[in-house]
């Protein structure tokens, strides 16, 4: 491996929902993870305004910027590229972030990456772990989505084995803090909560798990009703809601789901490793469980910090690390947010660029 | 000096560079939906135009508005974003003013665009260099007293007649205007606003109600 300066700088952006993230890597090293939320403004509407979102980004972007710039201890004119989310996310969001990379791809004279925010929570591990292996199997759980992956090529090829049909997980998180009175985000309290209760206290539903069900899908819609359900009896009947236990079986039966389906995955598939990414990935418990039962599998589990699981600028820079690496064309000056990018697209290529030249993998970093 | 501009306050995209003088290089586009594709290119278009380079540019000037936000944050977050590249200072310019500055009114008119949801962000001007109200957002008949009799310009006024009956071009901002405005204050030694986006509404947050009750009555 040659002087790890010769591998990539690049300053990643990310504005997908309510983190402004500016991140810096130079290659699978992490430089700096610099992000400013919202979280606390959208609180106490007990979830994400896109507006209240969007206006929080324009505000925070440049001294994010400054501030990643600085903690790298690099200057803006050595970058090899801006990455920055193209989508999916939040329309108004996303339009911010890329607003503000183009601009500044432009004035430095780098090539701009839009990348795929799904690919992207993929792609930070290579900052915790090293090299992704290839193809890795990644589990992608956050409050919008809940997702399993297989890559051959995060630059080129994320291929989506299944997927929630309802609510992603996070989502579900949030509804049963809602409906226990617990505020906003629900994941982190409910985390709390449930270290301290009965996971087998309360039998709720495991969605989507009977033989005939498709293997790779996910469903929570079904289980956050019976969690409320159970909860509004409790209440009716007048007698206490036993908050850590119903906190613990609710998310028992989220993470046995999830760990259950994603081991499946790995073994249909013949990989031996499984990736965990997105918010949900920092939750306690689904960590344990993933970590007992891919022991239990002989597959090697890669769960980045949890700092890296949640939406930030490094996962972003990372991926376009890995474009810049790759040899991948760099996305057009009128590259636009698109809130629903496909996952299998992991970035926007420009349209006047040559045909992508396949790059051998010995080449790579080399 | 050369001063670069850029307008996506109203469906307009728009650019323009001046030297001091006078603008050396402008483009305008009318496009509501796509502001962030169409910036970039522009910007690019009137350099190239110019015969330079981004980084010959000394200052930056930017409509902060009034105008439907998402259009409205690309102008501003590129404006600024530019300015953290080139180290060169970002002004902002009130977009109305702009507006009333390309009208060369010398009497009492109204400037007011269309703010969407059936009203408009207005404003008075004593003439095509005085503004002599707040920017505002109302409703075209709430204000029907307000702007009675006078001459008015911009894609607000052009929309509701009853309110406006005496519309006139320009209906959209340019961004040679602001420019232009903004060479001439910046000569006369006066300060310009902070490139902070001017939304006048607060943002559309509905505190859900309270949680829905799934049990079977
Ligand atoms: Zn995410």
């Amino acid at each position: 491996m040659a002087d790890s300066r010769d591998e990539p700088l690049v300053l990643g952006i990310e504005t997908s929902c309510d983190e402004t993230g500016v991140g810096i890597v130079r290659g699978t090293t992490l430089l700096a993870d610099a992000v400013a939320s919202s979280v606390d403004e959208h609180a106490r509407f007990g979830g994400v305004v896109p507006e209240v979102a969007s206006r929080a980004h324009l505000e925070a972007m440049v001294p994010t910027i400054q501030r990643a710039l600085k903690d790298a201890g690099v200057s803006a004119k050595d970058l090899d590229g801006i990455a920055v989310t193209a989508g999916p996310g939040l329309a108004g969001a996303l339009l911010v972030g890329v607003s503000a990379a183009k601009a500044y791809a432009y004035a430095l004279g780098k090539p701009l990456y839009g990348v795929n925010h799904l690919a992207s929570h993929i792609c930070v591990d290579q900052l915790e772990h090293g090299p992704l292996p290839e193809p890795t199997m990644a589990l992608l759980v956050s409050g919008g989505h809940s997702s399993l992956l297989l890559s051959t090529d995060i630059t080129s090829d994320v291929k989506p084995l299944g997927a929630t049909i309802d609510d992603a997980a996070g989502e579900a998180f949030d509804k049963i803090a809602r409906v226990l009175n617990l505020g906003f985000p629900g994941g982190p309290v409910i985390d709390r909560y449930a270290r301290e209760g009965d996971p087998d206290a309360i039998a709720f539903p495991r969605g989507l798990t009977g033989p005939r069900d498709p293997a790779y899908d996910f469903s929570f819609s079904g289980l956050k009703t019976a969690v409320a359900r159970w909860i509004e009896a409790k209440r009716a009947a007048g007698e206490e809601v036993p908050v850590r236990d119903v906190s613990a079986s609710f998310q028992e039966a989220v993470v046995d789901v999830l760990t259950r389906k994603a081991v499946r995955a790995c073994k249909d598939q013949g990989v031996d490793h499984l990736m965990i990414g997105g918010g949900v990935a920092a939750n306690s418990r689904l960590r344990a469980l993933a970590q007992e039962r891919c022991e239990a599998a002989g597959i090697r589990l890669r769960v980045p910090r949890p700092k890296l699981c949640t939406d930030n600028g490094a996962m972003v820079a990372a991926l376009g690390a890995e474009m810049v690496a790759r040899n991948r064309a760099a996305s057009d000056w009128d590259l636009s947010a698109d809130s629903s990018l496909p996952v299998t697209d992991p970035h926007v290529p420009g349209h006047h660029h040559d045909h992508v030249h396949e790059v051998s993998k010995e080449n790579l970093y080399s | 000096m050369l001063l670069l501009a850029l307008d996506t306050a109203t469906p307009a995209v728009t650019a323009a560079l001046h030297d001091g003088t006078a603008v050396v290089a402008s483009s305008s586009q009318v496009d509501a939906r796509r502001h962030g594709e169409l910036l970039l290119p522009a910007v690019d278009r009137v350099l190239a135009e110019a015969g330079t380079r981004l980084d010959a540019v000394t200052g930056i000037v930017v409509g902060i508005g009034p105008g439907p936000y998402t259009g409205l944050r690309v102008g501003l977050m590129t404006a600024d974003t530019f300015g953290l590249a080139l180290g060169v200072p970002v002004h902002g310019l009130c977009t109305l003013d702009a507006l009333a500055y390309a009208s060369d009114f010398d009497a009492p008119f109204v400037v007011a665009t269309d703010a969407r949801r059936k009203e408009v962000y207005w404003a008075r001007y004593a003439d095509s260099r005085t503004r002599v109200t707040e920017p505002a957002v109302d409703r075209p008949a709430d204000i029907a007293d307000e702007v009675a009799g006078l001459p008015a310009v911009g894609a607000g006024a052009l929309l509701y007649p009853d309110t406006f009956p005496r519309a006139h071009e320009p209906e959209h901002v340019s961004a040679s205007a602001l420019a232009s405005l903004a060479a001439e204050k910046l000569a006369a030694g006066e300060e310009l606003p902070a490139p902070r986006p001017l939304y006048l509404r607060r943002p559309d947050a509905q505190v859900p109600k309270n949680y829905k009750v799934v049990t079977p009555k």
